[in-house]
């Protein structure tokens, strides 16, 4: 992989992510595509750019870690996972299949490249702060990213986290909140509203930055924001849109576990062209 | 092995305090091993290893979820995480955990839970952990132990060190009577047969090794020839002891402060089931209990010798 931090590279890069989500998604005839696209360009901002890690070493100590813990987001990562040469970009298609390295939730048995195994929500921020608790006591200056969803943070063990998190000052540890504003049912705010949602975090003690989470530049300056950070960790609220690039799935709640037809494909790919 | 076959048998320590000490040697052994506690660490023991290596102990508050995912993540960058606390509340609050975050992608945790059983007394049910083994022996992978006493709990916590792959290691409150000598030796899924007999075996795992002992004895006085097996690795199971035992006695009791429904009992049924068909007779527990003095507990819940002998007179009574 070639890494940048050319806002136009990342950009590109971020449509081609949102084309294989989309053909991964249609060949699959299931999944989520409103969460994977609304996530594009935190995914590719930190592997492109921010992350510490090598795909020709991908068991190398000093990386730094990303977490799905909302695992049905999996698209994203397999797109961008296979685009850094970790996995195959021609498998892409087999998502859901039996035998597929790209099961329908992350699962390291089948991609050993996976920190982990996710889909359970609310799960991945506790894992996050045993990884930056290790991390300082062996004073390994990798950090660990940790991507939540909105709907997911209504899941008490992220509170008991949060609340961890803070006390023992993981500053090495940045959670990302995917802000698209809608989960399975419909909008997070006639499901269970989750605001003042930045008041939150800060009351947990956490270092809260709110950004556009389809600007590049304003992700790139959150990230460095939350690494010079000392003594807290970090929640990113990234404020995206559900079904982000593809104009019939923006905001459209039914997206968010619905895969695209044959036809909604070819729509999609004009748009992404 | 030598065990102290003939009776009285002295008390030991409690095994949960059995843990906290073999805690404290694996952790000068290996700088790898932590501890990770939810606001229990006077109960659990796990406060020996924090006094010895506050560096290396963690602490969660009381959120069990967050505690066992802590551990996964620690687990995950190399470390050897031991979480402990109340069986009940590990179990039971970090079950979801136990499955999704360390079973399934199969990470490194070991899990203990202490005051196991109706044993742990004046408390009360809401503390007591009487399903704990069916929930950890439900998920792949896990090795699930039950120690009977110091010793047993000493080298299983050895074991399960040395183990890579999660464990759940359940250990008591009260003193437990000394099974074992010093220096006896187990291997994770190697069941040990304490005392030889030909008409009926006495399964069992944790306190009710000792009382399977003692039942022993009584049956020897009235000419019943019972073999005692301390099953202290419900997962895996020893099959070849078990199919022995099976086809050598013709009958097994199997007891246990667990609900008997769903702990040793129905395992060692399916491994019979599945190897040489036999009698078997069941000691366990089948409701909630309450409050009360420990030793008044097990003798109101029947989990007592006297009980292990009745079931074993009933079993040897059916052979024929």
């Amino acid at each position: 992989m070639r890494r940048t931090n050319n806002v136009e590279e990342l950009q590109q890069i971020a449509k081609l992510i949102r084309r294989h989500i989309i053909v991964m998604l249609g060949e699959a005839k299931s999944g989520h595509p409103g969460g994977s696209l609304s996530a594009v360009e935190t995914v590719v901002t930190l592997y492109w750019d921010v992350m510490r890690h090598d795909p020709a070493k991908p068991a190398w100590e000093d990386r730094d870690r990303f977490i799905l813990s909302k695992g049905h987001a999996a698209p994203v990562l397999y797109a961008a996972l296979a685009e850094c040469g970790y996995s195959s970009v021609d498998a892409l298609n087999t998502l859901r299949k039996l035998g597929s390295v790209y099961q329908g939730h992350p699962d390291k048995r089948f991609l050993p490249v996976l920190e982990t195994s996710t889909g359970s929500l609310g799960e991945g921020l506790s894992i996050a702060m045993g990884l930056g608790m290790a991390a300082r006591a062996d004073k390994r200056p990798c950090r660990t990213y940790v991507m939540l969803g909105d709907g997911e943070i209504q899941e008490g063990q992220i509170w008991e986290a949060a609340m961890f998190g803070a006390f023992h000052k993981l500053d090495n540890v940045v959670a990302i909140v995917d802000y698209n504003r809608i989960q399975l049912d419909g909008w997070v705010k006639d499901i269970m509203e989750i605001e003042p949602l930045a008041d939150k975090w800060r009351a947990f003690g956490w270092h809260t930055i709110e950004v556009d989470g389809h600007s590049i530049p304003a992700l790139q300056k959150a990230f460095a924001e939350a690494a010079s950070v000392k003594g807290k960790p970090t929640a990113l609220i990234a404020k995206t849109v559900k079904g982000k690039g593809v104009s019939f799935m923006e905001n459209n709640p039914k997206y968010h576990g619905v895969a695209p037809t044959k036809d909604e494909v070819a729509v999609a790919l004009k748009e992404l062209a | 092995m030598a065990a102290n076959t003939k009776f009285e048998l002295k008390a030991g320590m409690a095994t949960r305090e059995a843990f906290g000490k073999a805690l404290v040697e694996l952790g000068k052994e290996n700088p790898n091993v932590w501890a990770v506690d939810a606001d229990l660490s006077k109960s659990t023991y796990t406060s020996l290893f924090a006094k010895e290596f506050p560096e290396r102990f963690v602490s969660c508050g009381i959120a069990e979820s967050n505690m066992v995912g802590v551990a996964a993540g620690l687990a995950l960058a190399g470390k050897i995480p031991f979480a402990a606390s109340f069986s009940c509340f590990i179990l039971n609050k970090g079950f979801e955990q136990m499955r999704v975050a360390v079973a399934y992608p199969n990470v490194n945790v070991k899990i203990v839970g202490t005051h196991s059983g109706i044993s742990i007394g004046e408390d009360g049910p809401s503390q007591m952990s009487v399903e704990d083994l069916a929930l950890a022996c439900a998920l792949p992978g896990f090795v699930v132990l039950s120690p009977a006493d110091e010793t047993a709990t000493f080298a299983l916590m050895r074991a399960a060190a040395a183990h890579l792959g999660p464990v759940f290691l359940r250990t008591g409150r009260p003193r437990a009577p000394i099974v074992y000598s010093n220096g006896a030796q187990f291997e994770i899924g190697k069941a040990i047969q304490l005392a030889d007999g030909k008409d009926v075996t006495l399964m069992a795992h944790g306190l009710m090794v000792a009382e399977s002992l003692r039942a022993q004895e009584a049956l020897e006085a009235e000419g019943i020839s019972a073999r005692v097996v301390d099953m202290h690795t419900l997962k895996p199971l020893d099959r070849e002891m078990i199919r022995r035992a099976a086809a050598e006695t013709g009958a097994i009791v199997v007891s246990e402060e667990h609900l008997v429904d769903a702990g040793l009992g129905v395992r060692v049924a399916q491994a019979v089931a599945e190897s040489a068909p036999c009698v078997m007779e069941f000691v366990g527990l089948d409701r909630y209990a309450e409050s009360g003095s420990p030793d008044g507990l097990l003798d109101k819940y029947g989990l007592r010798a006297a009980n292990i002998a009745a079931a074993a007179r009933k079993a040897v009574r059916r052979k024929k």
